[in-house]
C-alpha cells in the first residue's frame, strides 16, 4: 500500500478459535505486582 | 473501535478489536474518522469511496490522494483489519463461567523485612498483621493444594514473595526440593520465581536461584538518592550501595535474561525516566519501574496534576530506548513490552488477571487471599491450605471480573493490553473490584501508545528504512 504500512499482528478474532487453553503465565507473576499487564506476555503455544 | 494518535513523528491507527496496527501518512490519518460513519451507514465499494471523497473535499489533500486512501482503507476493512466490531462480549462471559483451576500461588514466605521502604503496601512486610515466617509444613500444604486444584494445567507458578523471602531462605530451598519431587508423578512443572530486595543475597542464594528460579525480581528504584530516600534500612541508612554490586552479579550470572530490576516511582521522582536510564547505564537489560499505588493522603502519592509530566517522561523514555536499540544496546522496559505477533489470545486479554481464581496468595500461616495486595484485609480471606477455599462467594465475585463487567473499560482502547487493570487498585480507590483506578488507567494508555510507537520505529530499523 502507498499510504499505509501495517505491522504484523496476531489476529485477535482468529485467536478465539484455539485460545483460552490457560497454560500462559499469570499476569502478576512477572514483575509488576501492582498493575495488570497482559499485552506483553507471550502465548505459551507461540513459544 | 479505532484509536488513532500521533507520537514521535508516527501516525498510528490501532484497530482495537482485531489488534491490527497501521502506520499511516497524514492523509490517511485524517480520512480514517470520515470513512467510519459512511460504512456504518451501510455504504460499500465505489459508493463509499465517492461519499468519502465528497466528505473530504475541504481537507488539504488532492482528490487523487483521497481516493487512493479511501481505496486502501476499504481494502483493510474488507480484510478484517479496520473498523472491526467488538464480537467478544458473549465469548468472554462464557469463558469466565468455565470451571477454573488454580495455576499460580504467591507464597508469603516471610511477613518481615530487613528494609523499611516508605511506600510498602505490605507495611514493612507485616501486611497490617504480625511478623511471621512461613513454616515448611505450611508451604508444603500450599504446594499440595496447588497441585490438587490445578486440573490438567501442566505449568504451575510459585512466587516466593514477602516481606523479604531471603529471611526464610531455608524454607524456600526445601519447598523447591519438595516441589521438584512431586512434579513427575503429577505431570506438573513448577516455575519458581523470587522477589528480593537483595540485602541478604549471597553466592549460595544466587547459585540456588540460578539453578531453580525461572525469574528473579530485584527491587531497586534507580538513582542512589531516589532509591535511598524510599528504600532505607530500619535505621535510616540507604540500601543502594549494598545492593547494586549484588544485582549486577545476578544479571550477569543469568546472562542478562530472566530477571528484572524493578523499581517504583513516586511523586518524589516524577522524572523517573532518569531512573530507568540510570539502571540501563549500570548495565541492566531487563528493567521495570512502575508507578506507586498509594493513598491520596501519602505525601509520595501520585496526583492528578502529576499526570502531564509522567506522560512526557514515558515519551522521553520511549525515545531513549529506541536510541539504545539503534546503537545496538537494546534495553527491555517491562511496561513497554508488547508482543504484537505472538501475544496472548483474546480470552486471556479480556478475562482479567486471574486473581481470586487462578492466582491466590498464601500467608505465612496458610490463609488464602485473592492476591498479595488483598492480604491482611479479612473481608477477602478465602480459606486456608488445610480446608481449601471456604468462601466460594469471594471466588465467584472474582470469577465474574472481566473488562465487560467494567463500564470504564468497555470504551477504552487499552483493554486488550491491561485486561481491565488491577482488581486491588480498583478496590482501594472505589471500594469494589469492578471499577478502575483512573490515574493508573491514564498511565497505562500512554504506555500502550508508546509501546506500539516503538514497534513502528523498530520495524523501520529492522527493515533498514
Amino acid at each position: 500500500m502507498k499510504h499505509i504500512k501495517t505491522l504484523s499482528t496476531r489476529d485477535l478474532k482468529e485467536s478465539m478459535k484455539k485460545g483460552g487453553c490457560g497454560e500462559c503465565q499469570t499476569s502478576c507473576q512477572s514483575a509488576c505486582k501492582t498493575s495488570c499487564t497482559v499485552g506483553n506476555q507471550t502465548c505459551e503455544k507461540a513459544k | 473501535m479505532i484509536h488513532q494518535y500521533k507520537n514521535n513523528g508516527y501516525n498510528i491507527v490501532l484497530d482495537v478489536n482485531s489488534g491490527s496496527v497501521h502506520v499511516v501518512d497524514d492523509c490517511v490519518y485524517d480520512v480514517v474518522p470520515v470513512l467510519e460513519p459512511i460504512l456504518k451507514a451501510g455504504l460499500t465499494g465505489e459508493t463509499a469511496i465517492e461519499a468519502t471523497c465528497m466528505a473530504c473535499e475541504k481537507l488539504p489533500y488532492s482528490s487523487t490522494d483521497i481516493r487512493e486512501v479511501a481505496e486502501e482503507l476499504l481494502e483493510l476493512h474488507n480484510a478484517g483489519q479496520l473498523y472491526t466490531p467488538d464480537i467478544y462480549e458473549d465469548y468472554i462471559i462464557d469463558f469466565k463461567k468455565r470451571q477454573t483451576v488454580v495455576k499460580a500461588l504467591c507464597l508469603h514466605i516471610a511477613h518481615d523485612c530487613n528494609l523499611a521502604c516508605k511506600y510498602c503496601f505490605a507495611e514493612e512486610g507485616e501486611y497490617h498483621g504480625r511478623r511471621a515466617l512461613m513454616s515448611y509444613e505450611v508451604g508444603k500444604k500450599a504446594l499440595d493444594f496447588l497441585v490438587a486444584n490445578s486440573g490438567n494445567r501442566v505449568n504451575l507458578e510459585v512466587d516466593f514473595f514477602g516481606g523479604e523471602p531471603t529471611l526464610n531462605f531455608d524454607v524456600v530451598k526445601k519447598l523447591v526440593e519438595y516441589g521438584r519431587s512431586i512434579e513427575e508423578k503429577n505431570n506438573k512443572k513448577f516455575r519458581f520465581t523470587l522477589t528480593t530486595n537483595g540485602v541478604l543475597l549471597n553466592d549460595e542464594i544466587l547459585e540456588f536461584a540460578n539453578k531453580e528460579m525461572a525469574n528473579v525480581v530485584l527491587s531497586i528504584d534507580g538513582r542512589k538518592e531516589v532509591n535511598d530516600r524510599m528504600r532505607p534500612f530500619r535505621g535510616g541508612q540507604g540500601s543502594y550501595d549494598m545492593i547494586v554490586p549484588k544485582f549486577k552479579k545476578v544479571a550477569e550470572s543469568r546472562d542478562q535474561m530472566n530477571y528484572y530490576v524493578r523499581g517504583t516511582f513516586t511523586h518524589n521522582n516524577l522524572d523517573f525516566s532518569e531512573d530507568v536510564k540510570h539502571l540501563a547505564d549500570l548495565g541492566f537489560k531487563q528493567i521495570s519501574v512502575e508507578p506507586v499505588v498509594a493513598q491520596p493522603t501519602d505525601d509520595y502519592a501520585l496526583r492528578e496534576e502529576d499526570i502531564p509530566q509522567i506522560l512526557e517522561e514515558y515519551d522521553n523514555l520511549a525515545k531513549d530506548l529506541i536510541r539504545r536499540s539503534k546503537e545496538g544496546e537494546p534495553v527491555n522496559f517491562f511496561h513497554f513490552m508488547i508482543d504484537l505477533t505472538g501475544g496472548p489470545c483474546v480470552a486471556k486479554r479480556l478475562s482479567g488477571c486471574g486473581s481470586g481464581t487462578e492466582y491466590l496468595a498464601v500467608t505465612p500461616w496458610g490463609d488464602l487471599y485473592p492476591c498479595h495486595q488483598f492480604v491482611g484485609n479479612e473481608d477477602f480471606l478465602m480459606g486456608n491450605v488445610d480446608e481449601g477455599i471456604t468462601r466460594a462467594d469471594i471466588q465467584d465475585e472474582f470469577k465474574c471480573c472481566n473488562v465487560y463487567a467494567k463500564e470504564k473499560c468497555k470504551k477504552c482502547f487499552a483493554k486488550f493490553y491491561c485486561s481491565g487493570g488491577c482488581a486491588a487498585n480498583s478496590y482501594n480507590f472505589h471500594g469494589n473490584i469492578n471499577d478502575a483506578y483512573d490515574l493508573g488507567c491514564e498511565l497505562q494508555r500512554k504506555r500502550v501508545e508508546c509501546a506500539i510507537m516503538m514497534k513502528a520505529a523498530l520495524d523501520e530499523l529492522d527493515k533498514g528504512e
